[in-house]
């Protein structure tokens, strides 16, 4: 790497603040760019990464400060303009057209008015260039996630930019597949692009980036080359108080069967969806099974068979402790003691315009009793989400708070208690911490590990997040392209095996494993 | 660009939720008297004739609460679809067929006595606008088919059907050829409620369904599951509330006290079937409930308001030589007026001093 | 034999001309993710406009875009509510019907049994006179021709054009498009503007062409079939514009029908139409991949920027 100390910076922004109604996302934030650097902006989630992002973009207007571009003072009032200027932007959650075709998306994207036909050998030669392989003729809901991720770089890369925001980009990708997008910045900080690297990951930021610039709760708190520092003293900038590991309980007993699949398999009619081929696993009572894998590789269609919210599953192709299930609803599979928490917590796991005793009454009707001759008692639902409320320490104004008004981390508290204190013989959870601050993750991840330990509980927890389920699961399984891995003994497995299986490899090993 | 803003509310405001049917009606005066001044009208006594007039007797007073009943049962029925997102909009269809059932009913027991006549027109008169109701449910549960559109072309089928039934099979064969029914038998007839007046004791089911209503949909497990399907749909899946049964249940009750609403008509102040049994009170129903905030005890005012725009066109015919369709015009722009200010509960206005910068921001 | 299939295929074309124009306004209404269930509301408005234009200054040009600037006015009442107040659209496009069932009653009170001249053929020397099809094809009026050139332009502007993509776009992903940087708003305020004008050239149509008078509600629920229409051409101009003249055909059947002998009451007959339409509905909803595929996924959501 080369030092960039003397260079006019690419970008440099001064004293960036922006407020939203109740919070201060940016406090007077500094940063700069040399032409050709790879910057890495690090923070916990709400640290209002994403927000100064955006105000560089052209997408969100700062209420003060200044952008200067090439030493110049710019005022960036649209993401056209930015592109004009040379800044691409790859986000966190793609902004594809799923019935659109490759081509067709990355023409939206581009300022040009470029027919599609030149367009399309165009993208072939960029993404042959940069090692990035992509059919322009595609359409994109055929696409896997890492494909659509390329789309987004190759369109930014098409208008030769001097400056790539990525915003973490690896959260949706295989460890292999990030290593290839490593191996594609480095060139292109090698032709003189700059990159501002959002992300908190702290092993890729010391492997990829120059420099780093850390905010916590809107605010610049340090900055450091990340080769001279330990992941230990970045994470500690960015956090606060110092976190503690969930606590493990040691040479624990597992109990029997409690949760069956039994050869799943499933087609399904929407065409944007995945279909399941052969799932098989079991779940002990009081063991954490995780699930790993790279979103969109069926975890949506796995869910929805198991918890109940699709009844399309063989009847006998999965079992709560010996009964049949594959047919029953939600409500019949609760009434057998299963307890879910989706992914997406407002608008399926709770209902954002109404309160949460109500949100409370949603899951817990029947395990709590809230309902009697077909009349709900709405004092043993408020009494319900109080005890949630204290036991989980969710931060709200009361039992009649919308649940649209609680933070994610709260929102998830909730929910997540909900589940909990009706003391369920199974519990699935999905993404458990995604999007979650730190307190509240380390929070979730203790109580499922007690859950598991004291109530016996078997718990499935699917994850995109390799660091959550190795701190908290048992065994360990991945899902890819809606197949399921035999699961290993975590304490035997290695981030580079589980990463191999996300990519698919694990062919041939389930007739290895079908005696287990 | 304007100098407003449109800020959103970290909750919806309840207070303002009752208070917005009200600046509707505010409005929607003052739009009728811009609209009079435009037809050359004294839009003041326009004003008066169509809203004040109709209630100064005793007998416009019985016609007020004549015309709430329809609009009140078939809108309580309606608001619970609506609260579950499913949008029965053939209301007027279930009615048509809640009185040709009902009607037939009382022509297949022409000249024959007996308390149970009526009791039996009733059920067969809910009964009928289940049946038509039932159609947009089995296509909407097993073929995912839109019931806006359903619902509202079997409407069409249903008047049609009852045109052909008066004029055809059921005409009064002593009626010079009239496309009109026998009128009906006096077992068949629903007793007067006021002496002198037109009101019947069929109006008195309105506050009984609008009691049941309200415990159905604020104390029972069913209302509350009712709700969250049509709040967020993924939530009730995910709680495992049974959607097919609820979207039947749902369109069963719509249809239900519309078909009801249908017979009470024809039982009550028509007295026979004929070719228009209902000014469009299927749709004015939907302004109703919307009115009524979808709640059952504000449906129960907001009929009564929209019985007053029936009672003001007609007073405005007569006494003005005003075409009938002022009602409709009064009727929409009520419902638009009120969509209007409901961005109210939501989002409050923040007036801006910088007009041009509030502009960058707005669009 | 001929000269009867001749005039039976004319009065198809007449009957599916409405129709054409107000489901391929409605359908790039609903590409860009609005559903507005007004179609009924703006033709009639249209309808009684072209009408009274056409009567108060003779010209047909003037009456036809009389009848366009009224479907466009409804129209913009409508984006104001759904873009501007966030209103919700299936309560808001069945206020726009109402309302416009109700107003052009009122307006049109002065007009009923008034009859105006019916819109001029305009032939095409050489190619009007050729049998059959000459009359068919080329000896039409301006709003039929219209029709057929209106087609090619959607056609051409949601498959081939860039500003058909953007459309496309935000009607896929609302919160995508605007990522990006494109004006939700302002596409959508467009697709409004341009559906109601259409709806307004549909009811001019009926009033000035198809029964050259007014009546009141005299669209008689082509409003509502236009919008069944555009399912049925799952969100494609030229199956729309074949289910247009589908349409057509079973309106004018059963017109003959009862000529041709068969003995069923009249109302049998007119109810097809509607039967019809749900049937179609039925046939297309019950492919849901079908569905996916086609229909915008952001139709009907109401689009609220976020931080």
């Amino acid at each position: 790497m080369t030092q960039h100390g003397n260079e006019v910076p690419r970008l440099k922004l001064t004293g960036m603040t922006k407020r939203f109604p109740g919070c201060l996302a940016n406090d007077s934030v500094d940063l700069e760019i040399a032409p050709g650097e790879i910057h890495a902006l690090l923070g916990e989630n709400g640290a209002g990464k994403s927000t100064l992002m955006k105000m560089v973009y052209g997408l969100l207007k700062a209420d003060e400060g200044t952008l200067e571009w090439d030493g110049k003072p710019r005022d960036i009032v649209s993401p056209a303009m930015a592109r004009e200027l040379g800044i691409g932007m790859v986000f966190q959650h793609f902004s594809l057209f799923e019935s659109l075709t490759v081509a067709e998306n990355i023409a939206l994207g581009l300022n040009s008015k470029e027919p599609l036909e030149t367009l399309s050998k165009r993208i072939a030669e960029v993404s042959g260039h940069y090692g990035l392989p992509l059919d322009p003729a595609r359409h994109v809901h055929s696409l896997s996630v890492g494909e659509r991720q390329r789309i987004e770089i190759v369109r930014c890369l098409l208008q030769s930019p001097r400056l790539l925001i990525m915003d973490e980009p690896t959260s949706v990708l295989t460890p292999q597949e990030a290593e290839t997008l490593f191996g594609t910045l480095r060139q292109l900080s090698a032709e003189g692009c700059s990159i501002l690297y959002i992300s908190h990951k702290l092993d890729e930021v010391r492997r990829l980036c120059a420099r780093a610039t850390v905010l916590r709760a809107g605010r610049c708190v340090g900055a450091c080359i990340p080769a001279e520092e330990t992941a230990r003293s970045m994470a500690q900038m960015m956090i606060s108080s110092e976190l503690q590991a969930p606590e493990r309980v040691q040479d624990k007993e597992i109990g029997d069967v409690r949760f069956q699949v039994d050869r799943l398999s499933l087609t399904t009619d929407d065409p944007f969806g995945v279909e399941l081929s052969d799932i098989n696993f079991s779940l002990h009572a009081g063991e954490i099974l995780g699930v790993a894998g790279v979103a969109g590789n069926g975890q949506a269609e796995l869910l929805s068979v198991l918890s109940g919210e699709s009844t399309e599953a063989r009847h006998g192709a999965i079992m709560i402790e010996g009964h049949k299930v594959g047919q029953l609803n939600a409500r019949q599979r609760r009434d057998l003691g299963l307890a879910f928490v989706p992914e997406e917590r407002l608008g399926r796991g709770a209902i954002p315009g109404m309160g949460l005793a109500d949100n409370a009454l949603l899951s817990g009707y029947a395990r709590k009793s809230l309902v009697s001759w077909g009349i709900v008692s709405f004092s043993k639902a408020r009494t319900y989400a109080e005890n949630i409320i204290k036991d989980f320490n969710v931060v709200a104004g009361g039992t009649k708070a919308e649940a649209g008004s609680l933070s994610g981390g709260n929102l998830q508290k909730f929910i997540v208690g909900r589940e909990i204190l009706q003391k369920p013989r199974i519990l699935i959870v999905a993404q458990p911490t995604w999007g979650v601050d730190a307190g509240a993750a380390a929070a979730i991840h203790q109580a499922l590990i007690n859950l598991a330990h004291e109530e016996k509980t078997a718990i499935l927890v699917i994850s995109q997040d390799l660091d959550e389920l190795f701190a908290i699961s048992d065994r360990l399984a991945v899902i890819s392209h809606g197949r399921l891995s035999p699961a290993v003994a975590t304490h035997e497995a290695t981030v580079d095996e589980i990463g191999l299986r996300m990519g698919g490899l694990f062919e041939g090993e389930e007739q290895a494993h079908a005696a287990h | 660009m304007l100098p407003i803003k449109l800020e959103p509310r970290g909750e919806s405001a309840r207070t303002v939720a009752y208070f917005t049917p009200l600046l509707a009606v505010i409005l929607t005066m003052i739009g009728g008297f811009v609209l009079f001044a435009l037809m050359g009208q004294d839009p003041l006594e326009a004003l008066y004739v169509f809203f004040i007039s109709p209630l100064t007797s005793y007998y416009g007073f019985s016609e007020l609460l004549l015309k709430a009943t329809p609009l009140g049962l078939i809108a309580v029925g309606l608001s619970i679809g609506f609260r579950a997102n499913v949008w029965n909009i053939g209301a007027e269809g279930q009615l048509t067929l809640g009185a040709i059932f009902g009607g037939g009913m009382a022509l297949a027991f022409y000249e024959m006595d007996g308390f149970w006549i009526l009791p039996v027109m009733l059920i067969a008169g809910v009964l009928g606008g289940m049946v038509w109701a039932a159609i947009p449910a089995f296509l909407k549960t097993r073929f995912n088919t839109n019931e806006i559109l359903t619902s509202l072309m079997l409407t069409y089928v249903a008047t049609l059907l009852l045109s052909f039934l008066v004029h055809g099979p059921w005409r009064d064969p002593d009626g010079f050829n009239f496309p009109e029914s026998r009128l009906f038998w006096d077992s068949a007839l629903l007793p007067a409620l006021l002496e002198g007046t037109r009101l019947h004791v069929g109006s008195l089911l309105v506050p009984l369904v609008v009691a049941v209503a309200w415990v159905f949909l604020n104390r029972s497990f069913v209302g509350f599951q009712i709700k969250v399907m049509g709040l967020t749909p993924a939530a009730a899946g995910y709680a495992g509330f049974n959607q097919k049964r609820l979207t039947w249940l749902a369109l069963m009750i719509g249809g239900g006290l519309a078909g009801l609403a249908g017979v009470l008509e024809v039982a009550g102040p028509i007295g026979q079937l004929n070719p228009t049994i209902s000014p469009g009170y299927g749709f004015t129903a939907i302004i109703v409930a919307f009115l009524g905030r979808l709640h059952p005890v504000g449906i129960f005012f907001a009929a009564l308001l929209m019985a007053l725009s029936y009672l003001g066109g007609e007073a405005m015919q007569i006494q003005m030589g005003l075409p009938l369709a002022v009602t409709g015009v009064f009727q929409g722009m009520i419902l638009f007026f009120l969509l209007a200010s409901d961005v109210l509960i939501r989002y409050r206005l923040r007036f801006t001093m910088n007009s041009a910068k509030a502009g960058q921001e707005s669009v | 034999m001929l000269d009867t299939t001749l005039a039976i295929l004319l009065t198809v074309v007449a009957a599916a001309t409405p129709l054409v124009f107000a489901a391929l306004g409605e359908l790039i209404t609903e590409k860009s993710g609005v559903l507005n269930l007004g179609v009924e509301g703006m033709m009639l408005m249209g309808a009684i406009a072209a009408f009274a234009v056409g009567i108060s200054t003779g010209s047909s040009m003037l009456a036809i875009l009389g009848g366009a600037a009224a479907g466009m006015a409804m129209a913009a009442l409508f984006a104001l509510m759904v873009l501007g107040l966030l209103s919700n659209q299936v309560a808001t496009g069945l206020a726009l019907t109402i309302f416009g069932v109700g107003l052009s009653a009122l307006v049109g009170k002065g007009f009923v049994g008034t009859p105006l001249p019916a819109l001029d053929k305009l032939d095409i020397p050489g190619l009007t006179d050729l049998p059959f099809v000459g009359p068919l094809l080329f000896g039409q009026d301006f709003l039929v021709y219209l029709s057929f050139v209106m087609l090619v332009v959607v056609a051409w502007f949601l498959g081939k054009s860039r500003a058909g993509l953007i459309l496309r776009a935000v009607g896929e992903s609302h919160d995508a498009a605007h990522a990006i940087g494109y004006s939700v708003m302002k596409v959508r305020l467009l697709a409004i503007l341009f559906g109601g004008a259409m709806s307004g050239l549909g009811g001019a149509y009926l009033s000035l062409a198809y029964t050259p008078m007014w009546v009141e509600n005299m669209t008689a629920g082509r409003g509502w079939i236009a919008l069944a229409l555009v399912v049925f051409g799952t969100w494609r101009p030229l199956r729309a514009f074949a289910g247009a003249y589908l349409f057509g055909g079973v309106t004018i059947l059963q017109l003959h029908a009862q000529g041709f002998g068969f003995n069923v009451p009249a109302q049998f007959w007119s109810m097809l139409p509607y039967l019809a339409t749900i049937v179609v509905l039925v046939m297309i909803s019950r492919d849901q991949t079908l569905v996916r595929l086609n229909a915008p996924a952001c139709l009907g959501k109401v689009f609220v920027k976020t931080k």
